[in-house]
């Protein structure tokens, strides 16, 4: 007999195998899931999940399909937040200190209740990275929020009402594009290509007899 | 944490790790690969195969559960859609919000289009945001597209259409220099060099990657240049049928909001399909890597309005997807693990090939050393072979995890295993459909008006495509459909909208003795109560 657990999805209770996680949890329980559920790898943010275990006072947060269920579980879905995002031309804007300041001010409110950090559920330290943001720190954002699946949590609990994810990714995409250093040997091989150097190397490949190509493949040089 | 069994079988991998770490494996000849795949790959089992018997490709061999759902039944073939009433009228539309639907966007309307992205869950809910080892282009000194292009080739079984791969490669350093501008975090040394890696079949570092959120990492990129345009998106939106003029062109589509039900209709100048693979078909009964939307529904729409299927009959099974623990199996572990240096080992410790062969190659010896060779490890799901991570940090130090693959060790993390310390034990799942709709180089269909992009194309990557070629391929093809689709818009007058094709298909369908249709396109599959 397989072992089961009670849960509780949305208030109402079910009675489902321990070895499930949430979302399977849900599944099992009948739910056909349209909202709530993406990737079910973990990389999506699409099944934010607030629970808390009968009895205990703290109120615990996790992704859906990256959670066991345990026993008397309590399970609410965030199946959408409303982040704020501002609109941009990332040609014009500039990784400044003003910029934050334009586009997402309410990051200054931060009153360092660090809310936001314990509901990460990539367990990322949210409220240093918004401290980088205010400091105009950027590429130190972008390193620490690098793994946020932008679930939304952050800002649900979040009292100065700051949109952690969308703060943490107009950092990485200012880094991406102007902070990190530029790879030269790439822009050349765009020039390169523009310019017709290798266009005629491919093309002489497609014409080819597939039986010479197969040797050619069978014995090309591997790069250690 | 593991079994008592599988401890055991891990101290056969701790006693051999030594010996294996300065060991180069060999590589299988054409020949040993050849007679690997027909014995044990899982396209060469003929009878989860069937003949299509209606439309375009009538004749040719598609998995079971495809042939189901193309020879299926239209969801609204009973409804009163009234095309007249139209909810949307714009000149590109593109069905489907991932990786491929969202570049097409950005260049439809880059080049001056009022776009529509209709899709089925939200905004980046895609394949795409899975990816994880990275995407290939010949950008260095001792690389060349010609080499991408050989590579890719011979890793596709000679079977790629050469004027989509030519596009791929030589398109390829300028879709990751576009990338990079919109701001992607690609994985760099301090003086801006691309940190490239191998893939299974490369002859050459060109795997680009940022951590092993790659596809993460770019479709956040791409979802936020979309929402920066103020392109109209409309999510939990699902295209069910196409839409054509009288004179036989793509002309819109009717959607189906997901939650209310409600049918909507889009009218467009051009429309492109970007609706992505089928994992969640579930091919025979293998678990997926892929994405919860993953259910060939532009694969069934383009192919009732007349688009052709190339190489329909080939899917990709990814080597390394989680044997253990149950909860996360099928999930994707990226092939950078064995691009960093971590070798496939069986139960006894054997590494019983080279790490980088290619997908399909990989996958069946994987598949060979747990059936016939019985060196597989019991799993509650079935068996695996172990993939040996701790080898990584071995190799390129303490911390290489935890910077490399941060992913991996969360996934693992979560169900107290650490990659650092142990291996983890894997099996293929099923994680690309190398087949799909078949374009030209311009990402046309024979259907006048309409484009497809992305994992729904086929014929790209021939019968097995490449680690990093996807993410690649969606973005240059990608931006070409909506570059062609926006160009082509300007000047067309769509004529009356009609759905008689899909009259003319479901007739076809009944004259051809086809009994007990599927309602199709799928939308989602149906796991509720233990249903997969």
């Amino acid at each position: 007999m397989e072992d089961m657990v009670n849960v509780f999805l949305q208030g109402k209770k079910y009675v489902v195998p321990a070895s499930l996680t949430i979302m399977g949890a849900m599944e099992y329980a009948g739910y056909q899931l349209v909202r709530g559920c993406g990737c079910r790898s973990g990389f999506c943010g699409a099944c934010a999940t607030i629970y808390r275990i009968k009895g205990d006072r703290e109120l615990k947060v996790c992704l859906a399909c990256q959670t066991k269920v345990e026993d008397e579980m309590y399970v609410a879905t965030l199946p959408f937040f409303p982040l704020v995002k501002e609109r941009y031309d990332m040609e014009e804007i500039r990784p400044t200190d003003q910029i934050m300041m334009r586009l997402y001010p309410e990051i200054y409110s931060c009153i360092g209740c660090n809310s936001c950090t314990k509901g990460c559920p990539q367990e990322l330290d949210v409220m240093q990275y918004i401290a980088c943001a205010q400091r105009g720190e950027y590429a130190e954002c972008a390193e620490k929020s690098f793994d946020c699946v932008m679930c939304g949590i952050c800002s649900s609990r979040c009292p100065a009402g700051i949109s952690h994810p969308q703060v943490a990714l107009l950092a990485r995409r200012l880094t991406g594009k102007y902070l990190a250093p530029e790879a030269a040997h790439l822009k050349s091989r765009v020039a390169g290509i523009e310019n017709g150097d290798f266009t005629g190397l491919v093309e002489s490949l497609t014409q080819k007899p597939i039986e010479e190509v197969k040797e050619l493949y069978n014995h090309r040089d591997i790069e250690e | 944490m593991f079994t008592p069994e599988m401890r055991a079988s891990v101290k056969n991998v701790e006693a051999t790790r030594e010996s294996r770490m300065g060991a180069e494996l060999r590589r299988m000849t054409a020949e040993e690969k050849e007679a690997l795949l027909g014995q044990y790959h899982p396209d060469y089992k003929k009878d989860s195969f069937e003949t299509l018997r209606v439309g375009p490709n009538k004749g040719d061999k598609a998995p079971a559960e495809l042939v189901a759902l193309l020879q299926g039944s239209s969801r609204i073939f009973r409804e009163d859609v009234d095309l007249t009433r139209i909810d949307y009228d714009v000149d590109v539309l593109v069905i489907g919000g991932g990786g491929a639907g969202a570049s097409a966007a950005i260049e439809a309307d880059e080049n001056g289009a009022n776009v529509l992205v209709a899709t089925k869950l939200r905004l980046g809910d895609a394949n795409t945001m899975m990816a994880e080892g990275g995407i290939q282009c010949a950008d260095k000194a001792n690389d060349s597209p010609a080499i991408h292009y050989l590579d890719a080739l011979g890793g596709g079984h000679y079977a790629n259409k050469p004027e989509l791969l030519k596009r791929l490669v030589l398109e390829g350093p300028g879709a990751v220099k576009w990338l990079n501008e919109l701001g992607v975090m690609f994985d760099k040394e301090a003086d801006g060099t691309m940190i490239t890696t191998h893939g299974g079949g490369t002859s050459r570092k060109r795997m680009h990657a940022a951590a092993d959120y790659s596809g993460a990492e770019i479709m956040r990129v791409l979802r936020d240049e979309v929402l920066n345009r103020d392109i109209t998106v409309v999510d939990f939106t699902a295209a069910v049928e196409l839409i054509l003029d009288v004179d036989g062109r793509a002309a819109g589509a009717v959607l189906a909001n997901m939650e209310t039900g409600e049918y909507l209709v889009a009218r467009a100048k051009t429309v492109i399909i970007a609706t992505g693979g089928a994992g969640r078909l579930h091919y025979q009964g293998f678990p997926t890597s892929n994405h919860y939307g993953a259910t060939a529904d532009g694969l069934v729409l383009g192919y009732r309005a007349g688009a052709r299927l190339l190489y329909a009959d080939t899917l990709q099974y990814h080597p390394t997807g989680v044997a253990y623990p149950a909860q996360i199996f099928g999930a994707l572990v990226t092939e950078k693990v064995r691009s960093l240096g971590a070798m496939l080992v069986n139960a006894d410790g054997e590494a019983f090939m080279h790490p980088l062969e290619t997908r399909d190659v990989s996958a069946a010896s994987i598949i060979r050393e747990c059936s016939t060779n019985g060196k597989g490890v019991a799993t509650p799901e079935g068996s695996g072979v172990w993939l040996d991570t701790p080898m990584i940090e071995l190799l390129h130090g303490a911390g290489a995890i935890e910077k490399r693959i941060p992913g991996m060790m969360r996934m693992y993390a979560k169900y107290d295993i650490d990659i650092r310390r142990w291996p983890i034990l894997v099996y293929p799942t099923l994680h690309y459909q190398n087949g799909g709709l078949e374009i030209d180089a311009n990402g046309r269909t024979p259907v006048e008006n309409l484009f497809v992009a992305g994992e729904a194309v086929g014929g790209i990557h021939g019968r097995n495509r490449l680690m990093g070629n996807s993410l690649l391929d969606i973005i240059v093809f990608g931006r070409g459909a909506g570059k062609y689709a926006s160009r082509q818009s300007k000047g067309i007058r769509t004529g009356e909208l009609t759905l008689e094709h899909i009259h003319r298909f479901e007739k076809e369908r009944r004259d051809a003795g086809v009994e007990d249709a599927v309602s199709s396109p799928l939308l989602l599959p149906t796991y509720t109560h233990r249903k997969a």
